[in-house]
């Protein structure tokens, strides 16, 4: 289980966070929705470690292991992903190269054995065909060039490689057309078992649709100000977050 | 430029007024002639042995054989300066050509031992139309040496000149390349790469001057410095009056890891010819804090994201080495001292 009690973050000098507690047990999927500016992307970042969004008070525990201690390549040896909202591009770095490194980093840091050459591959040749990419873009340089459905699709390929049992989703949908955010839910959605938890971030309903979560969460002002289940999202849908932008003010 | 650099003469040592040097004070380090070096021992085929081909071996400036090749055909030459001295000096001369129709590998290394040495090599490469050679410079030398190499090369029309410089520095060392450019088709490449740390010095340093028209002059140059290491980069690229159609680009971009590395640049291209494509591109910045994040998010050590984006960075420099073994070669030079 996830567990956030009283977190906060500030970013430079601003307070974003402001005592946000949430908890997700293990096999549950929730969905984190809010207003632009509510502190969504910063709650991603605080849970996986970027540097300048430490919190400054309250704690973050991960199956009983306290989170924020560890660095961010720590964090991902016990299972936190980050799927990123606007991934990034690493020139000279061929995707497949990536991936393996990042895996195998993972597996030393538990100290497990690390994968070989033509486990790898076919493991890759399989998550790609089940989310219909391309394999000889893997060899291309991470992310460089590929069109902004092709990047969330290389963010849930990572994903489904390096197995992560904390997910976070973050605006996994912006910048999708629906073939591609249902092949993205997809594979997603593949990921879903009794051991993995999965925070969906998102602005809009849409991909809850697709990714249907066990509990909604409105984040206002830096803090969860509602929660219920899935027709919370629908209400917001029609509603508009004014009210809650309102209440937490 | 003034008078030519001599380790005989004192008078010839540059220092930080003279312009073409100001970032590679030679008198800073050096204001008398060192004692001369005696004899030393070359050890080992060089880096490039695996490649075969022929040997010129200059050992503290003296040649083991031969002091110049003729390439006619298709030629492999692995040209060895070796340095075996402490606190003495030396200069060589090699003269390098390639007969029309030919193709020559220029696979050239700078390998020192021993202390506080001054290596001059002075090299003349001429390269007639019809033409090509290919020269690729590696730098292994210790970190209190001073080194300064020198190319005077000529590209006859229609020729093709393409050199790398695979530079790790020095307490100064310069590489310096002037290449008169005849056009018509003559296509020069000028690239380089330096991965510097320590306190180490580097200088490349360029002039390419286009004497005829249609000539391509393409340069990419890439650095990397951290702890108090100091990198240079002086690109000069001269159109004459005449030389119309010329096609010439540079660009440099350097990461600094360290807060106390430093990347001096000096781009310039002079113009005197009407109907010309020239461009130069100069970035010095730091790796890029997100791809660190995102990188180490994915489970990679922060060493780990550091390395892997350092080499990506340079090797963009190392994969447009034309000869695939060549290539290779410094590859897994580069990845075996990072």
């Amino acid at each position: 289980m996830l567990s956030i009690s009283n977190l906060h973050v500030a970013v430079g000098d601003t307070p974003i966070l402001k005592g946000l507690t949430l908890d997700v047990p293990a096999g549950e999927v929730h969905a984190i929705m809010g207003p632009n500016g509510a502190g969504k992307s910063t709650l991603g970042y605080a849970l996986s470690g970027r540097p300048g969004y430490e919190g400054t008070e309250g704690a973050v525990t991960w199956r009983g292991e306290d989170l924020l201690d560890l660095d961010p390549a720590e964090r991902a040896a016990k299972g936190v992903f980050l799927s990123f909202q606007y991934p990034i591009e690493i020139p000279g770095v061929p995707a497949l190269t990536f991936v393996r490194t990042a895996l195998n980093a993972q597996k030393r840091a538990r100290g497990e054995e690390e994968v070989s050459a033509p486990e790898f591959l076919k493991a890759v040749k399989a998550a790609s065909k089940a989310l219909k990419m391309d394999f000889d873009m893997l060899k291309r340089p991470l992310n460089v060039g590929f069109s902004g459905g092709e990047k969330k699709r290389m963010e849930i390929l990572q994903m489904a490689l390096l197995e992560p049992s904390l997910l976070i989703l973050d605006e996994t949908d912006s910048g999708l057309d629906i073939d591609a955010l249902r092949i993205v839910a997809e594979g997603v959605n593949a990921l879903r078992g009794p051991e993995r938890s999965m925070l969906v971030i998102t602005h809009y309903q849409r991909l809850l649709d697709y990714i249907k979560p066990d509990k909604v969460h409105v984040l206002a002002a830096g803090k969860i100000v509602a929660s219920g289940g899935p027709e919370l999202a629908h209400q917001l849908e029609a509603e508009g977050y004014d009210r809650y932008v309102g209440e937490a003010a | 430029m003034t008078a030519a650099f001599d380790l005989n003469d004192p008078a010839t040592f540059p220092s930080r007024r003279t312009e073409a040097w100001k970032y590679s004070d030679v008198r800073r380090y050096m204001r008398d002639a060192p004692p001369p070096s005696p004899p030393g021992r070359v050890e080992g085929g060089g880096p490039f042995y695996d490649l075969g081909g022929d040997g010129l071996v200059f050992v503290n400036g003296r040649a083991v054989g031969a002091d110049a090749y003729v390439a006619f055909g298709d030629h492999t030459l692995r040209l060895r300066f070796v340095s075996d001295a402490s606190r003495t000096g030396h200069t060589a001369t090699a003269r390098i050509s390639a007969r029309p129709g030919s193709t020559l590998l220029l696979l050239e290394s700078h390998e020192g031992h021993g202390v506080a040495y001054a290596a001059h090599n002075r090299l003349s490469i001429d390269v007639p139309s019809g033409a090509a050679v290919h020269r690729i410079v590696l730098t292994d030398e210790p970190a209190d040496s001073l080194s300064i190499t020198q190319a005077e090369v000529t590209v006859g029309e229609g020729a093709v000149y393409h050199q790398t410089l695979i530079a790790t520095g020095g307490r100064l060392q310069r590489l310096e390349t002037q290449v008169h450019h005849a056009g018509h088709g003559a296509d020069v490449r000028l690239d380089g790469l330096y991965r510097l740390t320590d306190s180490r010095h580097v200088d490349l340093t360029s002039v390419v001057t286009h004497a005829g028209p249609d000539g391509l002059t393409s340069q990419l140059a890439k650095g990397v410095v951290t702890d108090t290491a100091r990198g240079v980069f002086q690109g000069r690229i001269v159109v004459e009056r005449g030389a119309d159609g010329t096609d010439a680009r540079m660009g440099h971009h350097a990461l600094i890891l360290s807060d106390r590395g430093e990347v001096d640049a000096k781009p310039e291209l002079i113009i005197y010819a009407d109907d010309v494509q020239c461009a130069h591109g100069n970035t010095v910045g730091a790796l890029d804090e997100t791809a660190l994040f995102y990188m180490q998010q994915r489970g990679l050590s922060a060493e780990e994201a550091r390395a892997l984006l350092t080499e990506a960075f340079l090797m963009e420099v190392v994969d447009r080495i034309d000869h695939e073994g060549a290539r290779e070669e410094v590859r897994a030079w580069l990845t075996e001292r990072s």
